[in-house]
């Protein structure tokens, strides 16, 4: 065994380099700032760019362009950045444009605390741009999810055309760690389907049962259009009702109906338990440590982990959640994602504990919420 | 090469204005240069100078009112080889300042043709950053409170390479837009127009008047001069082929035996300029070095030179799960900033965990065996004081040996510092 000690905004870097990112840009903040000092070390060398907008909105912006020009792009910020990202982020989901965005999550609301975690901004990211059409969001536990959860996140870009968030946490981002990178099994990196030679190029014409348009570079023999305006499959504006809600229905349904193949989770199942505890992002690394514990203390329960925050994976939750009496969900905030479990579980007794000063929920606060409720 | 003009789509402006104008003159300057659609992107924002895109058989995107330039520049960078020309109104000159700003210090290859007209068309009429406080327009007496900006000035002394004010009605304009496309660098040109929808219902603005105040504001030429520097995106290939490729990181194998403990927590606090998180770094890697999984979690404030700084470091036989500290077996205190912020910490410790402290240092009341150590007396710098508790505890055979320090010291650091680093190791071992 070979371990390597780095922090997860490091291991993102790397991840990213290893799925083929060829361009960063972003805007200094803590505690996303390592992720952007990662990518300059990183891409620059290797003929890539890195670059350093002027504000977030430049940052998400030079992204975009870049990735109409054909490069795969991803930008990093936090809290205050994703607020600023917001207009560029209902761009991106409209008009199809592929790009990973890294949240390092601070505590908020607002400038918040720049140096203390939280996960605050989990509804945010799915419902914070106009139009309130579905994103993929995956929130990783540990380095290792940072490296490889980024190279899917990469994956998910190219093959959705849409944003895609890793909903990080700064005690996963900045808190180092020993991983055995080589033991890591990194997924084939995916690259977006080129339109065809031997037709005609409609920037968002959908061929065949494809989900999603082909593509072809800003730069191209032939003529790219992308615009943020309603548009038809020409990237000229429509005001054809149905023509418009086709497209729309279409946006959600390939979030939707690309699920099933993106659906990242661990679980800690134990024989005859009663408790199913889900949680997330680093909480899930004191959950783990609490199972185990209640586990040698005779009072065991289970433990189901989610990676992938949106689109809620509802049939895994109702399935994990099925042979459960009590679901306890434990979030750093004051009760965000606990909200998609209540829905998908109307007959289950659904408990909820959250923190959100700063500190990471404990396995001694889990241990006592799961024994005494 | 033909017309790159949209025979499908013809400009929709109202009757009169200057947009269109604009819009043929842009042909007649892409095919002067003999440039073909491929070659080109119109990237635009909102308002009538938004439509633009849709005119021209051109690469095109459009986008967030006055973000047009950051989809540019993006374009830009990853391929050098297109035309990129951005159109932007009056407003999106206000809403996209810093963009302009921005790309003017940058002096990246793309022209941006400022469509300005004294005021937002399209919703209806209100004031922009160029509407004279004179003029009469859809925001009330609002635009009689704010000084207009003239766009030619402002960028030149931001360092555009290209600056040029042009009427939308003067006979040389398509010559004028070739020189500004043609330029190798940021190219800004300000066409002032009429927009016959709105502005010039209320105030009287006629084509000799536009050409008589540009002759009236500063001369602007030379900028060209001032500003003369290389391309940005050229300027960065030749700086990034400098730099060296950066290695993957580290992968440590195991060397050594580990003490006996299984699991053990170390924290140690101090405050900034202390060097505590390269200590607890250097005692993850001797860790490693020993076949352990490691965390290293730090806390400080924003300040980078003053406050507490904290390092909370695991040591473990099995992968570790939770980060946070539970029971440590090792406190070094070092500050009296690091140890106010965690006097709780200290209420709860067993007598099983031994604090290093710094002689002198206030203690909170505590169970726990104190050891005092009297840096000071024996001449340490207080940077090294973290580095010389872990030599302590090293001599000690405490959480970590000698050798998985030198070791952690060979990986950490390099060249002169190995060498002060072993010094310290030598005297702190004959001190306590």
């Amino acid at each position: 065994m070979a371990l390597s000690f780095l922090e997860g905004n490091e291991a993102i870097g790397w991840g990213a380099l290893a799925a083929g990112c060829r361009f960063f840009a972003g805007y200094p903040i803590t505690p996303a700032t390592t992720i952007y000092n990662t990518m300059l070390k990183l891409l620059p060398p290797q003929g890539g760019i890195c670059l350093q907008g002027e504000d977030e909105i430049a940052s998400i912006g030079f992204c975009l362009g870049a990735s109409m020009a054909g490069l795969k792009v991803m930008t990093a910020t936090s809290g205050p950045g994703i607020s600023l990202y917001s207009e560029q982020i209902s761009f991106a989901i409209g008009s199809e444009i592929p790009i990973v965005i890294v949240d390092v999550q601070r505590l908020g609301p607002s400038t918040g605390s720049a140096t203390k975690g939280a996960d605050g901004d989990i509804q945010f990211l799915r419902w914070g741009s106009s139009g309130g059409l579905s994103v993929i969001v995956l929130a990783p536990v540990d380095v290792a999810d940072c490296y490889r959860l980024t190279v899917h996140a990469f994956n998910l870009a190219e093959t959705c055309r849409c944003p895609v968030f890793i909903a990080a946490n700064k005690e996963v981002a900045m808190t180092r760690e020993t991983v055995d990178l080589s033991h890591i099994k990194l997924p084939d990196t995916i690259n977006r389907r080129r339109a065809a030679h031997d037709r005609p190029f409609l920037p968002f014409e959908v061929v065949g049962d494809h989900m999603t348009p082909d593509f072809l570079s800003i730069g191209d023999d032939r003529l790219v259009r992308q615009t943020s305006s309603t548009h038809g499959p020409d990237g000229y504006i429509t005001t054809d009702p149905s023509r418009i809600a086709q497209n729309q229905a279409r946006l959600k349904q390939k979030i939707k109906s690309g699920a099933r193949r993106f659906v990242f989770y661990d679980e800690i199942i134990q024989p005859e338990t009663d408790t199913l505890v889900i949680t997330y992002g680093v909480t899930a690394r004191a959950a783990r440590t609490a199972v185990k514990t209640l586990k040698k203390a005779g009072t065991a329960v289970s433990l189901f982990i989610l990676k992938t925050l949106w689109p809620v994976p509802e049939d895994l939750i109702r399935k994990q959640a099925e042979p459960f009496k009590r679901i306890v969900v434990f979030e750093m905030n004051l009760g965000q994602y606990v909200r998609e479990i209540r829905r998908l579980l109307p007959n289950k007794t659904v408990d909820f504990y959250g923190e959100m000063n700063g500190e990471l929920i404990s396995p001694a606060r889990i241990k006592e919420v799961c024994t005494h409720g | 090469m033909g017309s790159l003009l949209n025979r499908e789509r013809p400009p929709v402006f109202c009757p009169g204005c200057s947009h269109e104008r604009v819009v043929q003159a842009l042909d007649n300057a892409f095919q002067q240069m003999g440039l073909a659609g491929h070659q080109i992107v119109l990237v635009s924002d909102i308002g009538c100078s938004g439509l633009f895109d849709t005119f021209f058989n051109t690469h095109a995107m459009h986008g967030l009112h006055g973000r047009a330039l950051t989809y540019a520049t993006g374009i830009k960078m990853a391929n050098p080889d297109l035309h990129v020309i951005v159109t932007m109104g009056d407003g999106g000159l206000g809403i996209g300042g810093a963009h302009v700003l921005s790309t003017c210090r940058r002096n990246i290859g793309l022209t941006l043709l400022v469509l300005n007209n004294f005021n937002y068309g399209m919703t209806g009429g209100q004031c922009s950053a160029t509407t004279p406080k004179t003029a009469v327009v859809g925001s009330g007496f609002l635009n009689r409170l704010e000084m207009p900006m003239d766009i030619c000035q402002v960028a030149g002394s931001a360092g555009a390479g290209y600056v040029a004010r042009l009427s939308a009605y003067q006979k040389d304009l398509a010559e004028k837009l070739e020189t500004a496309i043609d330029f190798d660098g940021f190219s800004l040109v300000d066409i002032q127009g009429l927009c016959t929808g709105r502005y010039t219902k209320k105030n009287k603005l006629t084509p000799k008047m536009i050409a008589d105040e540009i002759e009236r504001l500063p001369a602007i030429s030379h900028f060209k001069v001032e500003n003369a520097r290389d391309e940005y995106g050229a300027h960065y290939r030749r700086e990034a082929a400098k730099l060296t490729t950066e290695s993957p990181p580290l992968s440590i194998k195991a060397e050594f035996e580990s003490l006996e403990a299984d699991y053990q927590e170390v924290v140690i606090l101090g405050s900034a300029g202390q060097r505590i998180v390269t200590a607890g770094e250097v005692l993850c890697l001797a860790g490693i070095s020993a076949g352990l999984h490691t965390t290293q979690k730090n806390d400080y404030p924003i300040t980078v030179l003053r406050g507490h700084s904290i390092s909370e470091l695991i040591l473990s036989r099995e992968a570790i799960d939770y980060t946070g500290i539970d029971m440590p077996s090792v406190v070094i205190a070092l500050a009296p900033e690091g140890v106010a912020k965690r006097l709780e910490m200290f209420a709860g410790l067993a007598e099983t965990t031994w604090i290093l402290a710094a002689k002198g240092l206030e203690m909170p009341s505590t169970t726990a065996r104190i050891t005092e150590l009297d840096y000071r007396k024996n001449k340490i710098k207080s940077r090294d004081w973290a580095m010389a508790a872990l030599i302590h505890l090293a001599c000690k055979k405490k959480v970590l040996t000698l050798e998985m320090l030198r070791a952690a010291v060979e990986l950490k650091f390099s060249g002169k510092v190995v060498e002060q680093v072993s010094s310290l190791i030598d005297q702190v071992s004959d001190l306590f």
